[in-house]
This record gives structure tokens, sequence and C-alpha cells, in this order.
């Protein structure tokens, strides 16, 4: 019964009762510019969190293009496409496949106005995407902005930055701990805009009730320690926005030398996909 | 933040800070800094800002721009430069300096393409073979590879798309030895406590010393004392009531907390103090 009228619900409400959400970014202590970008739609679970660069406000031109083309058409599409079933043909999710061409679609559009209009040449942003469909997240990112996770009292990074840094800890010519205090934090190896094509990296995740998912741009991760972090969502979790001013606000009194910009999303509750009877008996005969 | 200081003989009209990319100066509404003075063409200089930099630029005017004493088309402010427009002067202060500059510049982030890499993986197997360390694996020179990248990457500055339009940001930046920026300074608050007033835990101290202390009880009301360096602040976090310090209620705002003010929260009375 309960199952029944939960499904009631999603249909007319989305997954804004599953999922609540709160955002904050700022432009720090030191760049008098915002080159951050963040979007978030609570109905149909889709959070998005871009950190431009570029010369002049190409950098917010950017990470502006970025959120701007992937939330409005992931948000026509989902209309009428459900994320959990599989694309014709493959064993694909829907909702990886949908995540990878809109980006490829932002991609081509930051890349032509980068080609065509001189002002904005060279101008490239990073990138995190989470869509939340059917109890589970996928998660598309490019560069070095991060997803975290809060698991009960286990705070764990999700993504795994593409930048410089990252492989000379996987090569192993370098420990975390000099990670830290490394002179090149700033260089990525991939991004959104800077080449004609991108090959975003998506992961599937479960997530349970009582999740938190913390997305942040560089500006945080590089003047909080994890630490502070975790600390925050722990103590602070039964109130997302605090929690989130509490992080720009650490990031800023430790110097706030970037902008910062934090997206929270915590799941309330299930939000299994509304399965039509010929689905589930699909389901029932794999 | 630079800014602008407007002056006519010796006397100081008004403060511009220059916040914008584009300040545009003229007699015409419609300018960021309007000079109401015919001396001054409708649009007549343009001042670009990018990062800590300001670039001036006279926009074809009639009577033209003059830094210093000298006529200019295009001019890099430095700190006290002085621009004269007719009879009225403006003074451009650029507060932070260069090393700021520089270092602020140095930390943006920037594209590694994988063209680069490979160049400097090239340069890297020279270097090996050229050492006579011919033997070294394949992981040994990806990872020289990718120091070396970082290293040129960093000494030219080419992924750094804002090289091009700062040419001064790249050779600082080079400069520099590959060490850390500075740790984040520590708050410098006095260490604060609490200390219990009333109910089963009366005359209990806790020490303040981390960033974030909560208070309460989950569920029904909590609050947070947050360590910051201008000093202590205490924020509702959940429950109906608000905690209320010297009797006032703090609403949902951060609270500044003095020495010496009186917390009650969830029927608990608590007095802040600081340690000297």
């Amino acid at each position: 019964m309960y199952g029944f009228r939960s499904q009631m619900r999603e249909m007319r409400m989305g997954l804004s009762e599953a999922l609540e959400i709160a955002t904050c970014t700022d432009p720090g202590m030191v760049r008098a510019h915002n080159e951050d970008s963040i979007a978030s739609d609570a109905a149909n679970g889709l959070v998005v969190l871009a950190d431009g660069m570029g010369g002049y406000n190409a950098g917010e031109v950017a990470s502006g293009m970025a959120t701007t083309v992937i939330t409005t058409e992931l948000q026509q599409l989902l209309q009428t496409v459900k994320p959990h079933q599989t694309a014709d043909g493959t064993n694909e999710q829907l909702a990886a496949k949908l995540l990878r061409e809109q980006i490829r679609k932002a991609n081509t559009s930051i890349y032509q106005a980068s080609q065509s209009q001189p002002q904005y040449a060279g101008m490239g942003t990073t990138l995190v995407v989470c869509l939340f469909y059917d109890n589970r997240v996928s998660v598309a990112h490019l560069g070095d902005s991060r997803v975290y996770r809060m698991r009960g009292e286990e705070f764990s990074q999700v993504t795994r930055d593409h930048s410089l840094l990252q492989e000379q800890i996987d090569s192993g010519l370098i420990t975390a701990e000099q990670a830290k205090h490394a002179a090149h934090k700033n260089l990525v190896t991939k991004a959104l805009g800077i080449d004609p094509s991108v090959e975003p990296e998506i992961h599937e995740y479960e997530t349970r009730p009582g999740d938190i998912y913390l997305l942040c741009s560089d500006g945080l991760c590089d003047m909080v320690s994890d630490e502070d972090i975790s600390m925050t969502l722990s103590m602070l979790g039964a109130n997302l926005p605090l929690a989130t001013q509490q992080l720009v606000q650490m990031a800023n009194d430790n110097g706030g030398r970037d902008n910062v910009s934090v997206i929270l999303v915590r799941v309330l509750r299930e939000y299994p996909a509304a399965r039509g009877v010929v689905g589930k008996l699909f389901a029932w005969l794999k | 933040m630079a800014k602008l200081i407007l002056s006519m003989d010796g006397l100081v009209l008004k403060e511009i800070p220059l916040t914008k990319e584009r300040t545009t100066i003229g007699r015409k509404p419609h300018n960021d800094v309007q000079i109401d003075n015919l001396a001054v063409s409708g649009e007549h200089a343009v001042i670009v800002t990018i990062l800590n930099d300001s670039f001036l630029e006279d926009l074809g005017s009639t009577n033209g721009t003059v830094v210093n004493g000298g006529q200019i088309k295009k001019h890099f402010l430095q700190n006290n430069d002085v621009i004269e427009l007719g009879k009225y002067k403006l003074k451009y202060i650029s507060e932070g300096g260069a090393p700021a500059a520089a270092t602020a510049d140095f930390e943006k982030t920037m594209v590694l393409r994988p063209s680069q890499m490979k160049a400097a993986a090239e340069q890297a197997r020279a270097m090996a073979a050229a050492g006579g360390a011919g033997q070294a694996a394949a992981v040994a020179q990806r990872a020289a590879a990718v120091q070396a990248a970082g290293a040129s990457a960093a000494a030219s500055g080419i992924a750094d798309k804002d090289a091009a339009k700062l040419p001064a940001a790249g050779a600082p930046a080079a400069a520099a030895p590959p060490v850390a920026a500075p740790p984040p300074p520590r708050p410098a608050t006095p260490l604060g406590a609490i200390q219990i007033i009333s109910g089963g835990n009366a005359g209990k101290a806790l020490e303040l010393q981390k960033p974030l202390t909560t208070l309460g009880k989950p569920g029904v009301q909590v609050a947070v004392l947050t360590r910051r360096p201008q000093g202590y602040f205490i924020t509702h976090v959940e429950g109906a009531n608000q905690p209320t310090v010297n009797g006032q209620s703090i609403g949902t705002a951060p609270h500044g907390l003095k020495d010496h003010d009186v917390i009650e929260l969830a029927g608990v009375k608590m007095e802040f103090f600081l340690k000297t």
C-alpha cells in the first residue's frame, strides 16, 4: 500500500519529497569574480556544479553555459525518458547515456563559443553532475570539482580528480600528505569546452536514506580539511542550509583564495522508480 | 581591490572601487564614472580590470588622456598613477600589491592538455637516455612525464589561458620554487569555554577548542558554537525554539558571543567566557 501511494506521489511530485537540497556559492576573499556556477532541481533529482576558467569573465561564461545547457536539456528529456530503463540494444542505463550526451552537448556549445568569439578563447570549466533516480545516483565529472558522501559516520570522496596532482599520487611520485602542500594543485587534466570532444567519467552508486552528498569546487577542499568538512556535516547535518553556509565560511576564514561553491543533497527516504506491470514482468523474466 | 579617487583642485570628490571588468569614464550619464565637464568627451576612456591588474585605454577622446603628465593611448596602471581629464584628476590606488597578484594568479585552475603531456614525456625520455638510465621502466617514464609536464606547464604557463593576457603573471610564477602555498592560518581567537550554570550538570565546563561544537539534544533543540578568527558565534541548528543569549532570543542568524554571556538552551543555562 505504501509503495503504491509513494509511487502515486512520485508521479506528481517527482523527487522533491525524497531529496533535500541546499546550495551556497561565494566569490571568496581574494577574487572579485565568481567563476563558479551551480544549479539544482529537486523534482528531477538533478544537481550541477561547474568551476569556470579563462580570462576576463570567460570563466563565468563557460561555467554558466555548462550548468544551463545540462539542466535545461535534462529537464526536458526527463519529462519523457525514464533514467532507470536501459538504452535500446545495450545494457547501459539510460541515466549514464543521458548524462554523457548532454555533457557533450554542453562541451560543443562552450567549445564553439570559445572558437568563434575571441574574448572567450580557451575558456573551459570543470563539472560535476549528480542525477538521482531509482534509489541510485549517477555521478559524472570532469576536472577537480568533487563529490563526497557522508553515510552514517563514514565520510568518503566519491570522485577522483582529473588533475596532475592525482596522477602523481596514483603513480606513487608523491604521498597524499605531500600533495596537500604541492604547488600545482590547479592543473586539471580534463575539462569541459577545451577540446572538440570530451569523455566524462560516469559512475553509479546506490543511495540510502540518511546519506548526505556534497558537491564542491576546489575552493572548498583546498581551504578546508576533509576532517573539518566531515565534522561540519555530522554536526550540522540536521540543518543543510546552515551547513552550506558554515562550509563556505570556513573556506573564507582560512583565506578564501578561490571561489567557493557547495551543494548538499540529503536522501530523506527511498525513491524507487515507478515501474509498470509490464516492466515488473520483464524484470522478473530476466 | 583597486580603486580610483576622483578629485578637482586637490578636493576629493569621490572614491570609485574597480569592481567591474570594464569601468567607463566620460561625460554622458551612462558612464560608470560620470564627469560633467565639457573638456571630457562623452565616452572618454575605459579601465579594464583583470584580477588585480587594471589597464587604462583612451577611447579616442577629443582632449586625450594624460597619465603622470604624459599623453597615453593605452596604459598599464601602477599604484599611485594620476590620470588627468581636463581639470579633474583620478588617482589609481591598487591594494594587495603585485606579489599577491602573482600568487592569486598562480592558483587559478588551468588545463593540462594531453599533447603537452606527450611532449613532456618525450623530453623526459630524452633526459633519461642522456643520463644513462635506459632501463627505466615504463611506469617510471610515465611518472617522470607527469612531473616534467607539471614543471613545464608551471614554468611556461602554456596551459594558462590568462597568461597570454597577463604576461607579467608568468614570470614570478616560474621563478617561484615548487613549494607549497602557506598553510591556512589557524584562528587566532583566544580560547573560549562554557560552564553550565543550571540543571544536573551544573558546574561542568567545556573548552571550545574545535572549530565547531554542538550543544543541546538532537531532535529537540540544537545550537552550534563556531570558533572563527573574529571570535565565537552561536547559531540555531534545529528545534522549534531558538536559544537565548542574556535572555534575548538569537533568531536564526549567527550571534557573536562576548565574555560572560549567558546562553539558555533546552532549559539549561550556561555561561560563555574567554580564557586568558
